[in-house]
C-alpha cells in the first residue's frame, strides 16, 4: 500500500494504496465519484477522461499513485454553484448527448480543448476530440456544441 | 388556460431534454455505478477457443485466494437452470436449436463461459480467475460463413449432422414470367460485415436477492420486462420474484435486446449466495460475450425490361446464427424479409434466407436488424442495373419508385404512406448535384490523385415492431403491443408509465410533449416513469424503432380515456350533458356558455376527493391503454454520400452526407435529428470501417477497440438533414419510427459513391468496408 494525498474537485483526500490502482478506479471506487465513467480496457474510448493539474487525462492510463500531490477535476466538479459550465449547457441547448455514458468524458476533453484555446475550428475541434468515442450522436451535435461553447468564451 | 385561449402545441417543438441535467453532471444511474453493501463480484471465465470440450474444471486453487466467496463451474449450476437459454423465434417448424446454457463443459465460440469467481471485490475476483485451471479438448471449428455449409466443414454441433439451422422462403410469383426469361438480369453477391454494436457502456449486471425468494435485477438492458419474463421461466421462478430494472442505459443499438448468460448466473448466484452480485462486462470481454450483428452473404438478383421497368427480384440470403441462438437470433433476417424490393414496385419477389450455424459469437439484432441488410443490396445493385441498361441511376429509381398510397408491395405488405420522389426532389435541391458532377468530370479529365464520387440510396423500411397477429403469423413468441398509464395525481400532476424502455433516445422528454398537448397542461406537470417491473407492469420495452409508433401512441389512447372519464365528472358536477362539453387545452366548457368551464385538473381533484361523482363511478382519474398496431411503421427517404478517393493510398473520406428522411409527425426535431446522426454514422461506419474478423481457428481478430475501428469525430464530417412529411396514416399521431432509418439508408450510399469515385478506372465491385487495402487492390486490379 502506499500512502497518496490527492485533490479533487477542491477536496483534499488521503488514500491508501494499491499501487495497481488505475487512476479512474479510485476516483469510483474510493471516492465513489461514479460521473467518471469506464467505457473500454484499452485507453480507446476517452470516456474516463478528466482534467489532472488542468490537463485532460484518460483516467485509465494513469495510476492512482501518480496522482500523488495533484489536483483533479471531474465532472462533478464542473457546475458551479448550481449552474453548468458553459460546456455542460451548450450540450444541453444543442442536443449533444444521447446515452450520456460518454459526455463526462466527452465534457471534460471539450473543456481542456477550449482551455487550451484549440477549438479554433470545425476541423481542430474533430481532431481535438478524436480520443472520445461516441456511438449515439454522430459527433454531430457535439461538434456543434464544442463550437458554440468555445465562441462564448 | 381557458377552452378558447391559442396554445402552442409541444409536439413539433424542439423542447430540450429533461434527461441531460443528470447525466452532464455527474449523476448518472449506470448499473455499475452502485454498490450496495456486501455486493459480491463476479468474473466469468472464459473459453480460449471457438470449439473444445472442457474435460476438467480444478477450482482448488481459486476458492484459496484471497477474498474469493465461491467458483463455480457448469457441472456446479446444472441444477439451476430450469430451461435452456431462451430464443423466442423459432422461424420454422424444423429449426434447429441446440439448447445451451449459461455456463457449458463444450465451448463453441472464443468466450463461452466455463465458470464463475465470486470475490470480495472485482480485483480480488479476477486476480482468482486467473487460478481456475481449465483443461480443454480442441475441437475442429467452422467460421467461414461463405463454406460452412459444403461438405467435410467442421460442424458447431456435431450432433446436429450440419451446420443448417432452418430453409425460410418468402414467394409471390404474381405475373407467373420466369425471371431469367426478363429482358435484363443482374445478379450480384455481396458480404455483410460481421459488425460488434459497441453500446459505449458495456453491459452490467446487479442482483439483489429479496427476504421472500425474490431477486431485483438492476441490468445495463433494453428490454426489463422481456428479461423479467424470460429470466423467471429460465430459472423456475414466478414472475412475481423478478423485479428487473433499467436504470440509467448507456446505449444499446440491440446488443441489450438479449437475455444474457450473465443476467441469469448474478440471479441464481444472488439467489444461492444471499448478497447482491454484480458482473460488469469489460469492453475486450463484450467483444465476445455480447452479440454481434450482421454477417450475411448475399446474392441479389434484378430483373428489368429493356425501359427500366423492373419486374422481378430475388434474394438468396445465408445468414451467420453464430454457435447459438439468442433472443432473436433467427427471425434479424426476417426483419427485412418484406422490403427486398425497397420502395419500388417490383411484381416478382424471391427471398430465401437459410441461416447457418459458426464457432463464433452469436448474432442477433443490431441496429437496423435485417433491412440494412435489404436496403444495402438492393441499392448497389440498383445502381448495377442502371449501368447495364444504361439509364441514369436516379432515373431508373423514379420510374419504379411506388407513387400511390397506400401501396402494397410485391412481398404482400402495406406501406401505409410516403412520397419517395419528394424525398429524392428535395435531396437534389440540397445536393447541388451539377456542380458536383461538373467537379467529378474535372477531376478525371485532370487524373487528379483525389477522385470525387457521389452515391445515391433511396430507401424505405418496415419498422416499430409490430401487429400481434402478424408476429403470430411469423412465428414470433409474443405480441408487438405497448402499454401506458396515465395517472392524475390528486394536486393535477400527471405521472405517465410507459412500458418502453429508453437507453439514450429522450422519451422522458418525447412523451411528456405528447401527454402535456393532449392533457392541455404544462411540460413540468408530466412525469414519465420507465425501466421498472415494479412501476411499469406491463411492456414490450424499446428495439426496432417501436417506441414512438407503437407505446407514443399507446399515450394518446391513455389520454382519450382519461379526458373521457374527466367529462363525466364535469358533466356530473356543472350539471349538463357530457355532449354539451367541448374540450380544449385541458378545459370543459359548456357549448354557448363559454364562461361555465372546467378543468381537466379539477376533474382530477374531485376524483380524487369523490365526494361528488356520478353514481357507480370508481374514484380516480387513472386510465391504462395498451395499444397494438394496425401495421408497421414504414419510414422511407433518400440519402447521398460524397466521397473522395485517394487513387494511389485507397483513402476513401467522406466530404459531404445529406440525409432526407420522411418519418411521418415528428413530436421533437432535436430528438428526430439526433437519432438520424446516429443512425447514418453507424451505416458509414459499417460502409468505411467496421468489421469483425476471425481467424481459422476461430480467434476473433478484431477483439478490443483498438483493432475494430469505431470512428471518432474525425473521420466524419458534419451531416446536412432534411426532411418530408407524410403522416402516417394508421395512428393518431402520425407518427413513425426512426431509430434505424440512418443505419439502413446510409451504406449503400457511401459504397456507390466510392465505386462512383473509380468506375472510370474500371472498378466495378467493392466489398464492405471500403478500406484502404480494398480500395487500392480493387484500382490495381481494374489496372491490371
Amino acid at each position: 500500500m502506499r500512502h497518496v494525498a490527492l485533490t479533487v474537485n477542491g477536496v483534499g483526500h488521503e488514500l491508501e494504496l494499491e499501487p495497481r490502482e488505475l487512476l479512474v478506479y479510485v476516483l469510483r471506487d474510493r471516492l465513489r465519484l461514479t460521473g467518471t465513467n469506464v467505457g473500454c480496457d484499452t485507453s480507446s474510448c476517452g470516456a474516463c477522461t478528466v482534467l489532472v493539474d488542468g490537463e485532460s487525462v484518460k483516467s485509465c492510463t494513469m495510476l492512482g499513485v501518480q496522482a500523488d500531490g495533484t489536483e483533479i477535476t471531474t465532472i462533478e466538479g464542473l457546475a458551479t454553484d448550481g449552474e453548468l459550465h458553459p460546456v455542460q449547457q451548450a450540450f444541453h441547448d444543442h442536443h449533444a448527448l444521447q446515452c450520456g455514458y460518454c459526455t463526462p468524458g466527452m465534457v471534460m476533453a471539450a473543456v481542456s480543448l477550449i482551455d487550451h484555446g484549440q477549438a479554433t475550428s470545425e476541423a481542430a475541434i474533430r481532431e481535438g476530440l478524436e480520443g472520445n468515442l461516441c456511438r449515439c450522436t454522430g459527433y454531430h451535435n457535439i461538434v456543434v456544441a464544442v463550437q458554440a461553447a468555445a465562441s462564448a468564451s | 388556460m381557458s377552452a378558447t385561449e391559442e396554445r402552442t402545441a409541444y409536439v413539433g417543438s424542439p423542447v430540450k431534454r429533461r434527461e441531460d441535467e443528470h447525466l452532464l453532471t455527474g449523476r448518472g444511474t449506470f448499473v455499475d455505478n452502485m454498490a450496495p453493501v456486501g455486493t459480491v463480484h463476479m468474473i466469468v471465465v472464459r473459453s480460449p477457443y471457438a470449439h473444445a470440450r472442457v474435460t476438467s474444471v480444478d477450482v482448488a486453487a481459486a476458492r484459496e485466494a484471497e477474498g474469493v466467496v465461491a467458483v463455480l463451474s457448469a457441472a456446479d449450476l446444472a441444477e439451476d437452470w430450469k430451461a435452456a437459454m431462451p430464443c423466442a423465434w423459432p422461424v420454422t417448424e424444423d429449426m434447429r436449436n441446440p439448447p445451451h446454457y449459461p455456463l457449458t463443459d463444450v465451448a463453441r465460440y472464443q468466450g463461452d463461459g466455463v465458470a464463475v469467481v465470486l470475490a470480495e471485490s472485482r480485483a480480488l475476483a479476477k486476480d482468482a480467475a486467473e487460478l481456475v485451471e481449465v483443461e480443454y479438448e480442441s475441437l475442429d471449428a467452422v467460421v467461414d460463413l461463405a463454406t460452412a455449409l459444403e461438405d467435410g466443414e467442421p460442424l458447431a454441433h456435431p450432433d446436429l449432422g450440419t451446420n443448417e439451422c432452418y430453409v425460410w422462403r418468402l414467394d409471390t410469383d404474381a405475373t407467373g414470367e420466369a425471371i431469367d426469361d426478363a429482358e435484363v438480369v443482374v445478379t450480384r453477391r455481396y458480404h455483410q460485415p460481421r459488425l460488434i454494436p459497441n453500446a459505449i457502456e458495456p453491459r452490467a449486471v446487479l442482483a439483489v436477492p429479496g427476504a421472500a425468494g425474490d431477486v431485483t435485477l438492476y441490468a445495463a438492458t433494453q428490454i426489463p420486462h422481456i428479461l423479467r419474463l424470460l429470466a423467471a421461466a429460465t430459472l423456475g421462478m414466478s414472475e412475481t420474484k423478478v423485479r428487473v430494472v433499467a436504470p440509467d442505459v448507456g446505449g444499446g443499438f440491440g446488443s441489450k435486446l438479449d437475455v444474457y448468460a450473465e443476467d441469469l448466473l448474478a440471479i441464481a448466484l444472488a439467489r444461492r449466495l444471499g448478497r447482491p452480485v454484480k458482473w460488469t462486462e469489460e469492453r475486450s470481454e463484450n467483444y465476445l460475450a455480447t452479440i454481434h450483428g450482421r454477417d450475411f452473404v448475399t446474392e441479389y438478383t434484378l430483373a428489368a425490361r429493356k425501359d427500366g421497368t423492373i419486374t422481378h427480384c430475388r434474394a438468396r440470403v445465408h445468414a451467420a446464427m453464430g454457435a447459438y441462438l439468442q433472443l432473436v437470433t433467427p427471425g434479424i433476417p426476417l426483419l427485412g424479409a418484406w422490403i427486398y424490393a425497397g420502395p419500388y414496385a417490383i411484381p416478382n419477389y424471391s427471398v430465401e434466407f437459410t441461416g447457418v450455424f459458426t464457432n463464433t459469437t452469436p448474432t442477433d439484432a443490431y441496429r437496423g436488424a435485417g433491412r440494412p441488410e435489404a436496403t444495402y443490396v438492393i441499392e448497389r445493385t440498383m445502381d448495377a442495373l442502371a449501368d447495364e441498361l444504361g439509364i441514369d441511376r436516379l432515373d431508373l429509381r423514379r420510374k419504379n419508385f411506388h407513387k400511390e398510397f397506400p401501396a402494397t408491395m410485391g412481398s404482400g405488405l402495406t406501406i401505409d404512406s410516403g412520397d419517395y420522389v419528394a424525398s429524392l426532389d428535395l435531396l437534389l435541391e440540397h445536393l447541388d448535384h451539377d456542380a458536383l458532377l461538373a467537379e467529378q468530370a474535372r477531376r478525371r479529365d485532370s487524373g487528379a490523385v483525389k477522385q470525387l464520387g457521389i452515391g445515391f440510396s433511396t430507401y424505405n423500411e418496415m419498422c416499430g415492431l409490430a401487429p400481434s397477429r402478424i408476429l403470430g403469423a411469423i412465428r414470433y413468441a409474443a405480441g408487438g403491443w405497448e402499454q401506458a398509464t396515465i395517472r392524475y395525481l390528486p394536486t393535477g400532476s400527471v405521472q405517465v408509465v410507459t412500458g418502453t424502455s429508453p437507453h439514450g433516445q429522450g422519451h422522458e422528454t418525447a412523451w411528456a410533449q405528447i401527454v402535456a398537448d393532449q392533457l392541455g397542461c404544462e411540460l413540468d406537470a408530466v412525469e414519465v416513469l420507465h425501466g421498472d417491473t415494479s412501476v411499469s407492469h406491463a411492456g414490450l420495452d424499446t428495439y426496432g424503432s417501436r417506441s414512438l409508433p407503437v407505446g407514443g401512441v399507446a399515450l394518446c389512447y391513455a389520454a382519450e380515456k382519461v379526458i373521457d372519464k374527466a367529462r363525466q365528472i364535469v358533466a356530473h358536477q356543472l350539471e349538463v350533458s357530457g355532449d354539451d362539453l367541448e374540450y380544449a387545452n385541458g378545459t370543459f366548457a359548456v357549448k354557448g356558455s363559454p364562461d361555465k368551464e372546467m378543468t381537466v385538473a379539477a376533474a382530477a381533484w374531485a376524483a380524487f376527493a369523490a365526494h361528488d361523482l356520478p353514481d357507480g363511478m370508481e374514484p380516480g382519474l387513472e386510465a391504462t391503454a395498451t395499444y397494438d398496431p394496425p401495421n408497421f411503421s414504414w419510414p422511407g427517404g433518400a440519402h447521398a454520400a460524397v466521397v473522395e478517393v485517394d487513387t494511389e493510398t485507397g483513402d476513401a473520406r467522406l466530404v459531404r452526407y445529406i440525409a432526407i428522411d420522411d418519418v411521418g409527425k415528428v413530436v421533437n426535431p432535436l430528438i428526430v435529428d439526433g437519432q438520424v446522426h446516429g443512425g447514418i454514422t453507424q451505416g458509414i461506419s459499417t460502409a468505411l470501417y467496421e468489421e469483425g474478423s476471425y481467424d481459422e481457428e476461430g480467434n476473433l481478430q478484431t477483439a478490443n477497440l483498438v483493432t475494430y475501428l469505431v470512428p471518432s469525430a474525425a473521420e466524419l464530417p458534419s451531416f446536412e438533414l432534411d426532411r418530408t412529411e407524410s403522416p402516417s396514416p394508421t395512428n393518431p399521431l402520425g407518427v413513425k419510427g426512426v431509430g434505424e432509418t440512418g443505419t439502413i439508408a446510409a451504406a449503400p450510399a457511401v459504397i456507390n459513391a466510392v465505386l462512383d469515385a473509380v468506375s472510370h478506372l474500371g472498378v466495378k465491385d467493392i466489398q464492405m468496408p471500403a478500406t484502404p487495402e480494398r480500395v487500392w487492390r480493387a484500382i490495381q486490379e481494374a489496372k491490371a
